[in-house]
């Protein structure tokens, strides 16, 4: 680990200030559960670490207005996982937090941080693999070698990571923007789902923030939900990633749907929102039948080999489940 | 970098290479070596303390980015009396090699004080984010039940 020093963020502003002042060599921490590990694992190599936890002092760390609610990104998984209000509005994000990591890390954790976690390909954490994301242009030793918990989708000729994170994924599905300041001050707003790219060839190249931008806040706009649910499913009961998961959120007229929202997790290269299936179920019941068809829909393109064949069927069972269960809950089936 | 932090109850005034976790400061710096180092990357809970109450893994925490006071197993009896929950595991046998047991014990604490023991399934739920190589969870999650069953009770 090379030597770095930690400054304390005063205030957003702050922070992007201190970060302008080199060329990159800066790093912003949080509750430390990800920047800490990369840095072990030399995939980070700060000079200088901006520490932001003394922003919590000063931000709400959950708002209700009507744009929605909003929560401080230094918020942690905990705080929110404990809101009365978000519980009662939004099932599927509390699911989202609690099904994820352990409690540990969830008291430290800050939901921006949550963000920008990387993917956990076993040959992305290993410094001496052949990896485009850590070493752009080295290859891909995932390709040849163990690649089960990858991504069947949205990957490409260079990488095949999955995006790891289960938050993304609802906050995708809720339709989520974040507020981010950038080194100049300026201020701007950009959704969860074009916060990650997909990794074409270059795959080093993970999000759409501009170097130095700092996420400032998350909001979810204010539509309210009938009934939602994240469903993670994964090797362990507990304390695992997915390999595959689905974020559901819906409004049904009688037993007909009349807005729904999918999201789908563990399965590809970013957290991965389903258009065309929800345009397919619009104004339909949401039958067996339905879901199946919603769920080749969201599953087509999927790239697999001999390692990952089988997450095609446990991502299209995923989504057929999660549909069912919520809109059953709705319904009271 | 000078640091100021509260450690059981006691004040340190620190020098600190920015690099130290606080899991090396507990161990390395300050002999609080009852934190135990498993897997140093936030998989195992062998690390666990409390910030401000909270368990967290020391691992994955700079020590000095800590923003409150510290709570480790050496600081959780009272007046040379074993915690209930340290009785309650040696009552449990919730142990075989041990080394994972001060993580458990900060663990469990945190869990019941959580409120997330109400049954079995919550505890195994809540204590996830602490391995026992010797698989000794049965005994750890009938103890920490034990200890619920307890709490107001003096022993």
């Amino acid at each position: 680990m090379k030597p770095f020093t930690i400054e304390d963020a005063a205030s957003p502003q702050d922070a992007v200030t201190r970060f302008a002042r080199d060329n990159g060599e800066a790093v912003y921490c949080a509750g430390g559960t990800t920047m800490i590990d990369l840095i072990k694992l030399n995939l980070a190599q700060p000079r200088r670490v901006i520490n932001l936890l003394p922003l919590r002092a000063a931000s709400n760390p959950i708002t209700f207005d009507d744009r929605g609610l909003t929560s401080a990104a230094t918020t942690t998984m905990s705080e929110v996982i404990a809101h009365p209000t978000v519980a009662e509005q939004f099932p599927v994000l509390i699911d989202s937090l609690r099904l994820a990591a352990s409690a540990q890390l969830r008291n430290a954790a800050t939901v921006g941080g949550n963000l920008l976690q990387r993917t956990r390909c076993a040959y992305f954490r290993d410094r001496n693999a052949a990896c485009n994301k850590h070493t752009p242009g080295s290859g891909c030793s995932a390709m040849q070698g163990d690649s089960r918990g990858l991504a069947i989708l949205g990957t490409s000729g260079h990488c095949i990571a999955n995006y790891a994170g289960d938050l993304a994924i609802a906050l995708t599905a809720l339709d989520a923007r974040l507020t981010l300041l950038d080194s100049n001050g300026q201020e701007r707003i950009l959704s969860v789902d074009a916060l990650h790219r997909l990794p074409e060839d270059q795959p080093h190249i993970e999000t759409n923030l501009k170097p130095g931008e700092l996420i400032v806040s998350i909001t979810i706009p204010p539509q309210s939900w009938q009934s939602s649910l994240y469903l993670k499913l994964r090797d362990r009961a507990s304390y695992a990633f997915a390999l595959a998961s689905a974020a559901v959120a819906v409004n049904l007229d009688g037993t007909s749907v009349r807005e729904v929202r999918i999201a789908l997790g563990g399965l590809a290269a970013k957290p991965w929102r389903c258009r065309e299936a929800e345009a397919f179920l619009q104004g339909k019941p949401i039958t067996i039948a339905n879901a199946a068809a919603a769920a080749t829909l969201c599953l087509q393109g999927a790239r697999t080999d001999d390692h990952r064949r089988f997450k095609l069927e446990l991502g299209k069972r995923t989504l057929v489940r999660a549909l069912l269960d919520v809109a059953s809950t709705q319904t009271g089936e | 970098m000078n640091k100021t932090l509260i450690i059981n109850g006691r004040s340190y005034d620190l020098e600190l290479d920015p690099r130290t976790t606080l899991l090396d400061l507990l161990r390395e710096q300050l002999d609080l070596i009852g934190t135990k180092k498993g897997c140093d990357f936030g998989h195992c809970g062998a690390c666990t303390v409390h910030i401000d109450g909270k368990r967290v893994v020391s691992c994955l925490k700079l020590a000095g980015t800590v923003d409150g006071p510290v709570t480790t197993i050496e600081g959780i009896d009272k007046d040379d009396q074993l915690h209930r929950m340290q009785s309650e595991f040696l009552a449990f046998d919730a142990y075989q090699c041990g080394y994972c047991t001060p993580g458990q014990i900060m663990s469990a604490i945190a869990c019941v004080a959580e409120g997330n023991a109400a049954t079995r399934d919550q505890i195994k739920e809540a204590m996830s984010g602490n391995l026992c190589r010797c698989s000794a969870h049965p005994n750890i999650v009938a103890a920490i039940e034990a200890y619920r069953d307890g709490v107001g009770e003096q022993r």
